[in-house]
Order: structure tokens, then sequence, then C-alpha cells
């Protein structure tokens, strides 16, 4: 039999090595408990506190029962489809065109892109009411050149909402995509035009399915940050584009229903997790496809 | 597969210019039908500049390049219809093996049958037979190689291109697949055209090679001529293993430390210096053989190599010379030892003397 040289005390010192490790997370435990788990469970609880204060379905039951909320429900991934489709329809050449830039040249229109992003949301959304507006200078442009004769409603409505959140929601499609599109290898494309590919079909063969998950991954964050979108629907939809997350602050501030509204963030909560949970099946299944083709 | 139709390739006067640097000036270079040209030379020499202009991905300032007798230059690299191995592979990662090597038949308008049959074919030449159904992210860096060859010549070009497609390979599996290139060349004998800055590989595989240095051709021949008449000390340092020795000319008379070397041929034009190949060199006993020039010196270093021992050796003159020894039992390195007073002979054909200029 082979002798045991150290065996002991090398079995201990794996384990004090795991008790340091241990130790080392438990800051970051305790304030994920503390910031994460502990209002999220408040939520759930007060979403079941009934008016008179007891534990009751009532909250919910309001949710099913009245045609607004289903409205407010249908408004809200009616608004985060929209973003997310115009910020694909925006993004995707864009990001492609910087992916395709001398490195130099997309350092500094890649700052164009993130500049936006370093400026205080509420100042965004309030110059995009000063240019929208019927008396703004996108209207004003427009009848001065005669493209219109009459002021047309930019603001105030589902359009004004859209140009604001898409403009928001623009980088956290670009930035993903575009890491995605600069691993695609050029010698990719070299090969697929080699091999006797006009351009575009090399780019729908070779390129588009590769630059797919960055797609995805964008795509994804943009509709989960649109889902519960406050600020942008709120100054630029004029009251007119009502979403869950507007209807939650009304509940508090002009009914002081916190159950209501806790019960409206469960619902969103839950709503999201399950979009990410199937994407994430849906993107596992994907990476997986590409492998085992 | 056969390739009766192999296209010859002539370059005339290329140029191409990156700025201030110029990759490639003038370069003009006639390839056979069938025949293995490897370009070789140390890196930005041009040597790349030259494949990717050759497959269109590189636009030259001038010159033609020429598929048989139609001008290529112009037309864009999805229409030139020459097949490449690129040194990374390229291969599509997002297909499985046979939808790589199905990717330009599916680009033809190949009947889906005959796609089936062609790529078992590829397949089977590159002998990965069965392998259809693996993703590349399963294959090895050796398979992989195999893969992006059977995609180059699946659809049966007339001129096959590789840009050092075996530097990322370990040094037993690269000396295995050299051979196997060379095999597959002579049975598919399509027009190759093979870059590389390994000399020893350039050596084994091709039918003649084009040295490149600083963008311009040095010499253009069989590897034999290379190795043994090089054009220039360019081509003589950069392949193999080389001393290059100053010698005094005196009229039709080369001497080197006084004495007249013998040569086959008449010396070329010009100054020139004595060139010698490790390996051509030997220890000798009688110093009055008419065939051999002979050099008197001292051993100055000794280093064992296993299959062969290199020896440092300082002439009367001064100048030091490497002598490489075999390591048999009975042989050179019985007797030879550091200091030892030695006398070296060199046959006169493998005497040879070169250009004293650096370049061409």
């Amino acid at each position: 039999m082979m002798t045991m040289i150290n065996a002991s005390g090398l079995s201990s010192d794996a384990r004090r090595e795991r008790i340091a490790l241990l130790g080392l997370t438990s800051p970051a435990v305790m304030v994920v408990m503390l910031v994460m788990v502990v209002p999220v469970g408040w939520l759930f609880y007060l979403s079941f506190i009934g008016s008179d204060g007891t534990v009751s379905m009532e909250n919910y039951r309001r949710m099913l029962d009245s045609r607004s909320y289903t409205r407010i429900f249908v408004t809200t991934f009616q608004v985060s489809m929209l973003t997310t489709v115009l910020c694909i329809l925006i993004g995707y050449p864009l990001a492609y065109f910087l992916s395709q830039l001398p490195a130099r040249a997309a350092n500094i229109c890649m700052l164009a892109v993130l500049l936006p992003f370093w400026t205080s949301l509420l100042v965004r959304t309030y110059a995009w009411l000063v240019l929208l507006q019927r008396q703004g200078i996108l209207n004003r442009w427009a009848i001065d050149i005669g493209l219109l004769d009459e002021p047309v409603q930019l603001v105030h409505n589902m359009t004004g909402t859209l140009i604001g959140m898409v403009h928001i929601m623009l980088p956290f499609l670009i930035l993903p995509l575009y890491s995605s599109m600069k691993a695609i290898s050029p010698d990719l494309m070299r090969a697929s035009s080699n091999l006797g590919a006009s351009p575009a079909r090399a780019f729908w063969t070779i390129f588009f399915p590769l630059s797919l998950p960055g797609l995805f991954a964008g795509a994804l964050i943009v509709f989960v940050l649109s889902l519960g979108f406050f600020v942008t629907p709120a100054v630029l939809g004029g009251g007119r584009v009502v979403m869950v997350s507007m209807q939650i602050a009304s509940n508090i501030e002009l009914f002081f229903n916190w159950g209501a509204a806790s019960a409206l963030g469960v619902v969103l909560l839950v709503l999201t997790l399950g979009i990410l949970f199937v994407a994430s099946r849906f993107l596992k299944l994907d990476t997986i496809v590409a492998k085992g083709h | 597969m056969h390739h009766s139709t192999a296209l010859p390739i002539s370059i005339s006067a290329v140029t191409k210019a990156y700025g201030a640097v110029h990759a490639l000036k003038g370069v003009s270079l006639d390839i056979q039908a069938g025949e293995f040209m490897t370009l070789l030379g140390p890196s930005g020499s041009g040597k790349t500049t030259l494949l990717m202009a050759i497959a269109g991905f590189t636009r030259p300032d001038s010159g033609s390049i020429r598929f048989g007798d139609q001008e290529a230059i112009l037309s864009p690299p999805h229409k030139r219809g020459v097949g490449m191995v690129f040194q990374n592979y390229a291969l599509f990662p997002h297909m499985n093996v046979a939808r790589n090597v199905a990717y330009p038949l599916k680009l033809r308008k190949v009947a889906k049958a005959e796609v089936d049959a062609m790529v078992a074919e590829a397949l089977e030449t590159v002998q990965l037979a069965g392998y259809g159904d693996r993703a590349i992210s399963q294959l090895s860096g050796g398979q992989k190689q195999r893969v992006a060859l059977a995609r180059a010549i699946v659809f049966k070009p007339r001129i096959l291109l590789m840009d050092e497609p075996l530097s990322a390979l370990d040094k037993k599996l690269r000396e295995h697949m050299q051979i196997e290139l060379r095999h597959l060349h002579e049975k598919l004998g399509m027009t190759t055209v093979y870059v590389t800055h390994d000399q020893r590989e350039a050596l084994t595989m091709a039918d003649r090679i084009a040295v490149i240095n600083h963008g311009s051709l040095q010499q253009v021949d069989t590897p034999r001529k290379i190795y043994e008449s090089p054009a220039n000390r360019f081509v003589a340092d950069f392949i193999g293993e080389s001393s290059i020795l100053p010698v005094v000319r005196d009229g039709n008379t080369i001497r080197f430390d006084g004495n007249a070397l013998k040569t086959v041929t008449a010396p070329p034009d010009g100054p020139l210096a004595l060139m010698i190949r490790p390996e051509r060199l030997a220890f000798v006993t009688d110093a009055s053989r008419d065939e051999v020039n002979t050099f008197a010196g001292n051993v100055l270093e000794l280093v064992y190599q296993g299959d062969s021992a290199l020896c440092y050796i300082e002439l009367s003159n001064g100048t030091t010379v490497a002598l490489r020894a075999n390591t048999h039992a009975g042989g050179p390195l019985d007797s030879i030892v550091e200091g030892a007073s030695v006398t070296l002979g060199l046959h006169v054909a493998d005497t040879v003397l070169i250009p004293a200029g650096r370049d061409a």
C-alpha cells in the first residue's frame, strides 16, 4: 500500500481554505439579503394585504376584474416590444457599421453612442419634449421648409414615448451586439467570399447568424428594461400611454394603496422572470444547436 | 478528382504600397499549370500580400495577375474560383463539418445528391470520412486543418492557395501534414501557391521556391538549387545554416586566407563571399586531394545535439566556421575535442561563391 504522506495536514488545509472563502463571501451574502431578499419578501407580503388590513387576494382579484389593468399590461408589452423592434432596426446597422470601422474611428463613434448614456435620463427626456412639441423645433422646421401645413402631434402620445425610449435604450442593444460582431473574424467573411459568396450572400449566411447571440442578448436587455420604464413614458406619453410602473406610482401617490401597488410590482417581476427564463432556455438551446450541428 | 485543366498563373509587375511601405515592388512570377510553388520569406517580406493579391483580398496598385489567359486582377474574390486554406482555418463555427464543406457547392447550386457525394469524397480525400456530423468546436487542430483543406478542394478549383496552413500545428503533426499535402497535390494536380516562413517546410514541399524579401523576389528555383546555389547573401542566410566568409578576388582567382580556392565553375563577376553549409564540411586527414579545398583551424566549441554535433572552428585567419559532424560510433566525435587542431575539407562542388552584397 502507498504511504499517505501529509494527507491529514493537506486535507485540513483544504478545509481551512473553504472556511476562509466562505468568510470572505459573507458580507456580500448579507448585502444581497438586506437589499434583495428582504424588500422583495416585503413586497410579496404587502401584495397579499387587503384594504382592511387582513390577508386576502383582493389586490390580485382587482387586476383580473378590471379591464383597465389588462389594458395597462397590454400597453406595457406593446411599448416594450415596439421599442425592442425599433432598437433592432436602428441598432443593427449602426453596430455593423461600427464593427467594420478601423479601431480608432470605431472608438470615436462608440463615444458618440455612449455620450447620451452619461447624461441624465430626465434631461434627455425633457430635451425630446422641447424638440417634439407642437411649437417645437422639429414641427417649426418642417413647416418652414413647407413639409407640413400645420404641426403634427409628436409628443404626449405613443409616438413620443417610442422616440424617447428608443433613444434611451439604443446603447443597451448596441453594446452587446457590437462586441459579438467584433468577435466575428474577418477571415470568415474572406473565406466565404473565396468560396464563391457575393458580399450579400456572405453577410446573410455567415455574419448575420454569428451575430445573433449578441442581438438576442441586447434585445432581451432592452425589452426587460422597457417593461419597468417610468420617466420617459410618464413625460412623453402625456398620460395617454399608461405603463405598469406608472400605475404603481399613481396607486401610491394618489390612493396610498400599497397593497395594490405591491401586487402590480409582483406581477411585473414574475412576468419579467418568466421572460428571462424562457429566453435563457431559448439562448442555451441556440448555443447547443450551434455547437452540435 | 482530376484536374487535367490546372491553370498556370502569370504575375507581372505587381506593385502595392501601404503609405510609405512598399509591400510589393514590381513582382513578376510565372507559375506553371499543376506546379507546387512556395512563397518563402520572413514576416513582412510581402509573401502574404502577394498571396492575398492572387486571392483578390488585396488590391494591388498596378500589375497583372492572369489565370491561364484570363486577367484576374480586376475580378472580385468571389468570382476568381480559387480554393484557399487560411492560416487560422476560417471554418464557419455555426456549421458542422459537412455543411462547411458543402458551402461552396451550395453557392454553385449543385444538386443535393451530388453535394452529398462530393462532400463525402472530399472528406475521404483528407482522411476524415464519417466526420461530417461533427461540430467544428469538437475537432483538433489537425482535423480543422483537414476540413479547411476539404472545403478548399471540394469544388475542384484549378488553383489552390495556402497561407501558412500548418503554422498552428505541433512539429510532429506539421511534418506529417507536409508529406500528406505533397501527396494530395500529386493526386489532385491543381496549381498550388503555398506561403510559409519555414524554410524547411518550403524545401520539403515545393516544386519551386520563390524567395521574397522587402517586396522583391530574391530567387525562384528548385529547392536544391536554392539551397546549394543561393543567388545572394540573403537567400544563403535565410535558407538553412551557413557560414559566410570573406574572400579576396585576384582576377579570376579567388583566394581565402592567401590560398586559391578550387571551384567547379568560373566565379561570377563582382565582389564575392564564400558560403559553407555546416554539413558539407568535414574533418580530413589527407589534405592533398584534388577535389577538396582544405582549411586549417582550431575547435572553439562543440555542441552536442543528438542526431549531430555542431562544431565551431576558428580558421587560421581568425574567421569562424560551423561544421556539422555525425555522432555515430567511430565517427569524428571520438577524437575531436575542444581546442584540437584540425584540418577541414570542402568538396569543390560544395564550394559556393555568392555575391558579397546583402540583397538582390
